[in-house]
């Protein structure tokens, strides 16, 4: 196949790694993130598994109950503070913020290499604590104190890395936010911004107000291990509440910073595969920043059960409720995009669909949750973990997959298969069904989420839940086969193979290394289809 | 650089909420523990502080007249201030550490729960400060050595380490007397 052109980023520039390493281009910065974040994605997935196929039956399968508690705590770290977190925004909002603002780069070219460079540190740092010490963390992700404090295990390194992980997510944070400020092309108002953009502005807000208080909490915990002031040790007068407050202060806001910017992605794929303009734009605006506004004041619904006044929990029932209208809204406003569109089932719409409908069920049983008498029954149980999973895997990961689709022809200049793409979604979406729904009934069962080993009522269910998983694996493997491939043998790709109406389709594919060498027209709407063909 | 102020804000705004709450378990321990504290060290280092904010002023206000030896001059005084405010800082807490007050020691956890709470947030707290404190000397140190060596010193560089350094003086103005004063 022919190489891409000289003049595109993939081939200008410094040659060989330190090219990558350190280059301060925004698309070769994406494509590191995007690399280091499938990489560690596959590190969680295969942990996962090990979680899965340990407990297909009652008692011991695989491994002891130590190992369990550590694998289980490092697919949740590696998953949630190096996979779910910067998913979105370090990869595609790296490489398609500047496209969608009609910008060459964003505000801090050098702090967002750096920020990369962070992320890799404290992934390493996070990964050491596995090898290092006195054996890997087993306190959950979650590194609930008093225990955090007392195990003996390497949970200050851990820690230390997710600072740091954090970290970089503030500078992520502050980059985008200054850019979206500052570097939108003359003419695009904020009226004009894509949906995609929106998403990402109201993430960054997220992370730079919110990871603060994971940072010093982490610290806190390390501290405390340290020097034993106790803060959080009820025998010298602290309270271990308050790190379950300072702790979900950061970290239920963090799970908008998760699936926010895949709302945004799903808004574009949306109404690009409809050929029509998106429905009530501005609704939709006003409701990503509803969601992110109202998501920062609901975090101690993960506490109905640990101790709180009752007036307490009915404000935060009452909020976490309020929260679930700007997603439905979301939601209504998608479908009736659709009604009545020119829909081309191509794979970025099949995910975006099936986040659609994989969000939707995550979402509603989030309600019976965020009810505060059925939270008492379903705390802690695999309802939970269903529950997040559908979220967080049939939301943000599957909003992912969307965009990786969606993307994937503008940042190679290659096509892949588009049936091939289409068999990978169905075993995935029959696999992450089969995977997670039965979780739901043992939660509603009464099967408590962590446990190594569980009665043999529950066979059944973990059984299937199992089984679920490896179709799943099969999924992913033909999902990323399929790109792979296309790396090395797809067809070129035109520069808007899709109809798209953002700037990035006004670029050749792949793009040059200098976004635009004209300045770029944002004149046309980002939802404006009038006279775009689609060319694939 | 403003919304890198607000992360730094929301990072001590997490200790705060955790001294509001225990604030309001511990009334009196807190008010008992406050009164061991010396209102002499804390009030003197609020007024080096405060100087050291106006001589950064000052150093700013002398650049932008390209006065380069006016600058040098009050960059080493906030700089000096600066060293000052860790002095005293080490001075007080040595006197504490004499009296045994330190972090899960035991003459701390004899006494009771809230003031063990209120000294451990007492020295994370001033700690986390005392940190910054140090960090900013390294910025005005770094600032110092480009108008040192006549190098067009980046004028933004200089007025965010201004800014940076108001945000120090500002936590200061909390804490002093959330430690000092509720006694």
């Amino acid at each position: 196949m022919s190489e891409p052109a000289a003049s595109s980023y993939l081939a200008a520039g410094r040659p060989g790694l330190g090219g990558w390493f350190f280059s301060t281009d925004h698309k070769r910065i994406g494509l590191l993130y995007l690399a280091s974040i499938l990489a560690l994605f596959t590190v969680g997935v295969a942990l996962g598994l090990l979680i899965r196929l340990e407990l297909i039956a009652p008692g011991r399968t695989i491994m002891g109950p130590q190992t369990y508690n550590a694998v289980f705590t490092m697919h949740g770290v590696i998953m949630i503070f190096m996979v779910v977190i910067p998913s979105i925004p370090a990869s595609f909002g790296n490489f398609f913020l500047p496209f969608h603002l009609g910008a060459q780069d964003v505000a801090f070219p050098r702090l967002n290499l750096l920020a990369w460079w962070l992320y890799l540190l404290g992934a390493g740092l996070a990964l050491t604590s596995l090898f290092t010490g006195d054996g890997p963390p087993d306190t959950g992700w979650t590194f609930y104190v008093p225990f955090a404090e007392q195990t003996t295990t390497n949970v200050g390194v851990a820690l230390a890395g997710v600072f740091v992980l954090g970290f970089s997510s503030i500078l992520t944070g502050l980059n985008f936010i200054t850019t979206i400020h500052w570097l939108r092309a003359p003419g695009l108002g904020w009226g004009r911004l894509s949906l995609f953009v929106w998403g990402l502005y109201s993430t960054a807000w997220i992370q730079v107000l919110a990871t603060p208080v994971i940072g010093i909490t982490a610290v806190l915990v390390v501290l405390e291990r340290l020097l034993g002031a106790g803060l959080f040790d009820p025998a010298k007068g602290g309270d271990p509440l308050m790190y379950q407050h300072l702790f979900w202060i950061y970290s239920h806001p963090a799970v908008y910073i998760m699936i926010l910017p895949a709302m945004g992605v799903v808004s574009e794929v949306i109404a690009v595969f409809s050929r029509k303009h998106i429905f009530s734009y501005k609704i939709l605006a006003a409701s990503t920043m509803a969601i992110a506004f109202a998501g920062s004041l609901v975090w101690a619904h993960h506490m109905f059960t640990s101790g709180m006044s009752d007036a307490a929990v009915f404000v935060f029932s009452f909020l976490t409720f309020v929260v679930a209208i700007p997603s439905a809204i979301k939601v209504f406003n998608w479908l009736s995009t659709l009604y009545r569109g020119s829909i081309y089932l191509d794979p970025p719409l099949l995910y975006a669909l099936g986040f659609i409908v994989l969000f939707s069920i995550g979402g509603l049983t989030g309600l019976i949750q965020g009810a505060a008498g059925a939270d008492v029954h379903l705390h802690d149980t695999y309802f939970i973990v269903g529950h997040f999973h559908y979220v967080i895997f049939g939301g943000t990961m599957f909003g992912l997959f969307s965009g990786l689709h969606y993307w994937f022809p503008k940042m190679f200049g290659r096509m892949y298969d588009r049936e091939r793409a289409t068999t990978a979604f169905v075993v995935l979406f029959i696999g992450l069904n089969t995977l997670y729904f039965p979780m739901f009934l043992l939660g509603l069962q009464g099967m408590p989420r962590r446990y190594y080993d569980y009665l043999p009522r529950y066979t059944e269910g973990h059984f299937f839940s199992t089984i679920g998983s490896w179709l799943l694996a099969t999924g992913l493997f033909l999902l990323f086969a399929n790109l792979y491939r296309a790396l090395r043998t797809g067809s070129p790709a035109s520069s808007n193979p899709w109809g798209g109406a953002t700037l990035e389709w006004t670029v050749s594919s792949p793009p040059p290394a200098e976004n635009f060498s004209s300045p770029p027209d944002p004149s046309r709407g980002p939802y404006d289809f009038a006279g775009l063909e689609r060319d694939v | 650089m403003w919304l890198f102020l607000f992360t730094e804000i929301f990072l001590f705004g997490g200790l705060f909420v955790l001294y509001a709450a225990y604030l309001r378990r511990y009334p009196t321990e807190f008010h008992q523990a406050s009164g061991l504290l010396d209102l002499r060290f804390g009030a003197a280092n609020t007024v080096v502080l405060l100087t050291s904010s106006l001589t950064v002023v000052l150093a700013l206000v002398a650049h932008q007249r390209q006065d380069n030896r006016k600058t040098m001059a009050w960059l080493g005084a906030t700089a000096g201030l600066a060293v000052l405010f860790l002095v005293n800082k080490f001075f007080e807490w040595q006197a504490k550490f004499d009296h045994s007050i330190y972090p899960n020691s035991p003459e701390l956890l004899a006494r009771s729960e809230g003031q063990n709470i209120f000294f451990s947030l007492y020295f994370l707290m001033t700690g986390l400060h005392g940190l910054h404190v140090l960090l900013g000397l390294l910025l005005f140190g770094f600032v110092a050595l480009g108008v040192k060596k006549e190098k067009p010193v980046d004028r933004t560089l200089f007025f965010n380490a201004g800014l940076y350094w108001h945000l120090v003086d500002v936590v200061w103005i909390y804490l002093f007397p959330l430690f000092y004063l509720i006694t």
